[in-house]
Formats: structure tokens, C-alpha cells, sequence
């Protein structure tokens, strides 16, 4: 049985973790969750960013979520934000586009062009 | 939507675009009143009675990126396909609760779903917002509080991966244990 007694020892735990990979990546995913983006799939999206995110043992990427930014027609859509870099948006994402994202652009550095729907400079 | 989780997740998306710090969502499921009854109550900044009015149609919105609203049209014409319907209580300045209820055993109502996997996603995408989550079953209630899990864990962040991890096992375990809603 989980109780609330065990995150005292997980508190120890990522508490030494985090200490040892802050900064590696800095980076932040911004997932579009208005109506449309949850109608098409935004929260499967986010569940596989968080696990492929977790399967690396990534800590210091921020997930995060924002409300319908007009790109309705594109949906589930993907922000990846990387300190000193043009914010990259990812349309028609997946599940399995989503882990490819993280560990080729966010892990890798490889802007995965083909499924770039944005740009901001 | 597929699901009535997902609903729940876009409901909760009103809530945090009215500002809001603190999210109760809740389904309570019972057999013998034959009753699905959802609820979230939010302490945003609320709306006019005016806009309580308009809100059911599609074309009532105060996004910009958009010319329609969609999220409650389409809870109320999942519930009202039930036999059921939505209810919306809300105070300028204090707060916002909607309702739905569904027959639980109407043909047409779609499955409850993944509601872990909306609290997750909810809970990691917006680590300062206090969520409460109830579950009632038959009577029998599961709940659990973001505030409490936040107390443990001090400095580390709700949103790292071994609390995501222990929150969806400890909500596996205790919505097992009162039962899932189909
Ligand atoms: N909890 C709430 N607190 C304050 N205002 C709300 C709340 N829920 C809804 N509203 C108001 O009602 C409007 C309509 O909500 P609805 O969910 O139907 O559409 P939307 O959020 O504008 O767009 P969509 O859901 O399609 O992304 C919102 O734009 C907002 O002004
Ligand atoms: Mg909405």
C-alpha cells in the first residue's frame, strides 16, 4: 500500500538527484490544452512526454501546459522551448511523436523538421 | 471527447484560465439512484450572471484565439443525451462549481475514463495549483489533496518524476479499492 509517509523518503531521494543533473538540458514543453487540443489527444501527448521524460531519467525539463493558442486546425500541438533558442511548435503530435520529440530534439538536439508546424524568431 | 475524464480535464482548463488557485473535481457514482454526478468547484474569478446565461451556447467565449467557446456546449449535450444536465453556480470575485449528471447506465453515456491520467496531467502541468480529487463509489469515498502531498515533499517539486510515479500508484490503489467508475 502507497501512503503519504512515502514521500518522505522520496523527498530524500530527488532532493540528491536533482542536485547532481540541474541544468543539463534547460529546457521547457508547453502542451496546448484548450478544448481542441483535448479533443485530439493533448492529454495522451502530455502522459507520454512525462514517461519518455522519466524513461531517461530527465529532471530538469519543466512540462507545462497552455489554453488554445489558434491552432485549432493542428491540434495536439507542442511547444519545445530551449534557453538561447527559437521556440519550435509541433502539430498533429502523438504519443509516439511526442517520445521521438523528447529524445531526439529535447534530449538530442535534433529538431525533428517534418512535423514543425511554427516558428518564432 | 471519448471519455468524461476528458471533459473533467477541460473543465479544469476553465478554472485555471479564470485564475484560479484551488480545484476540487469530483464524481460520485451510485447504482441504486442509477446516478453519475460530477462536479468542480473552482475559487477563479467567477462569472456574471449574465454570462451564466450565455454560456451553454457555442458562441458565448472571452478567449481571443477563438470566435467559439466549446468545452461546457459539449458537457451539456453529453449529459443531456443521458438523461442528465448541467448546472453552473458562480459569484463574481469567488468562484465557479459546475455539475453534470449522467444516467449511469445510459446507452449513450461514455466511459468515465482515464480520470488518473487527467490528474496527472493536471497536477504536472500545474504544480502550484492545489487540487483535490473525490471519488465516491456506492457511498464508499476515496480522496486526496494536492496540499497534503505538497507538505510531504517540502522543497521537491510535486511535478518530479517519483511523486508523478507514487501519485498514480497511491490513486490506482485507493480508487481500486472503492471501484472504478465503467
Ligand atoms: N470556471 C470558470 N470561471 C470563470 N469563467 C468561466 C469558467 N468556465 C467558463 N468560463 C467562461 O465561459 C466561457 C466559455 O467556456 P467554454 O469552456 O465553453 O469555452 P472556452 O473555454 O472559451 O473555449 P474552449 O473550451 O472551446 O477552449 C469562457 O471563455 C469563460 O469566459
Ligand atoms: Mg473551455
Amino acid at each position: 500500500m502507497k501512503t503519504l509517509e512515502d514521500l518522505k523518503k522520496i523527498r530524500e531521494q530527488t532532493l540528491q538527484a536533482m542536485k547532481v543533473r540541474e541544468g543539463e538540458h534547460n529546457c521547457k514543453v508547453v502542451v496546448a490544452m484548450g478544448t481542441c487540443g483535448i479533443a485530439s489527444g493533448a492529454r495522451e501527448v502530455m502522459a507520454a512526454i512525462l514517461d519518455e521524460l522519466e524513461k531517461n531519467s530527465v529532471t530538469d525539463v519543466t512540462v507545462t501546459q497552455s489554453g488554445c493558442k489558434g491552432l485549432c486546425d493542428r491540434e495536439p500541438t507542442v511547444d519545445v522551448i530551449k534557453s538561447g533558442e527559437a521556440p519550435i511548435t509541433y502539430g498533429f503530435v502523438t504519443p509516439e511523436k511526442a517520445r521521438t520529440i523528447v529524445t531526439g530534439h529535447i534530449i538530442n538536439g535534433q529538431i525533428q523538421g517534418e512535423w514543425v508546424v511554427a516558428t518564432q524568431e | 471527447m471519448r471519455e468524461i475524464s476528458l471533459h473533467i480535464l477541460d473543465i479544469v482548463q476553465n478554472s485555471i484560465a479564470a485564475g484560479a488557485t484551488r480545484v476540487v473535481i469530483g464524481a460520485e457514482a451510485d447504482n441504486n439512484r442509477d446516478l453519475l454526478h460530477i462536479y468542480i468547484k473552482d475559487n477563479g474569478r467567477g462569472m456574471s450572471p449574465e454570462m451564466i446565461e450565455k454560456v451553454r451556447s457555442p458562441f458565448c467565449t472571452t478567449r481571443t484565439t477563438r470566435k467559439v467557446g466549446l468545452g461546457i456546449p459539449m458537457l451539456v449535450a453529453a449529459s443531456e443525451m443521458c438523461e442528465g444536465g448541467v448546472q453552473i453556480r458562480s459569484e463574481p470575485g469567488k468562484g465557479t462549481e459546475i455539475e453534470a449528471t449522467f444516467r449511469l447506465s445510459h446507452i449513450d453515456r461514455m466511459p468515465f475514463g482515464d480520470i488518473i491520467s487527467t490528474i496527472i496531467s493536471l497536477v504536472a502541468a500545474n504544480p502550484e495549483l492545489d487540487i483535490r480529487y473525490e471519488q465516491t463509489v456506492n457511498g464508499e469515498l476515496f480522496c486526496l489533496d494536492m496540499a497534503d502531498v505538497r507538505r510531504e515533499l517540502g522543497d521537491v517539486p510535486i511535478q518530479s518524476p517519483p511523486v508523478l510515479g507514487w501519485l498514480k500508484d497511491y490513486l490506482n490503489e485507493g480508487i481500486g479499492q472503492i471501484g472504478t467508475i465503467p
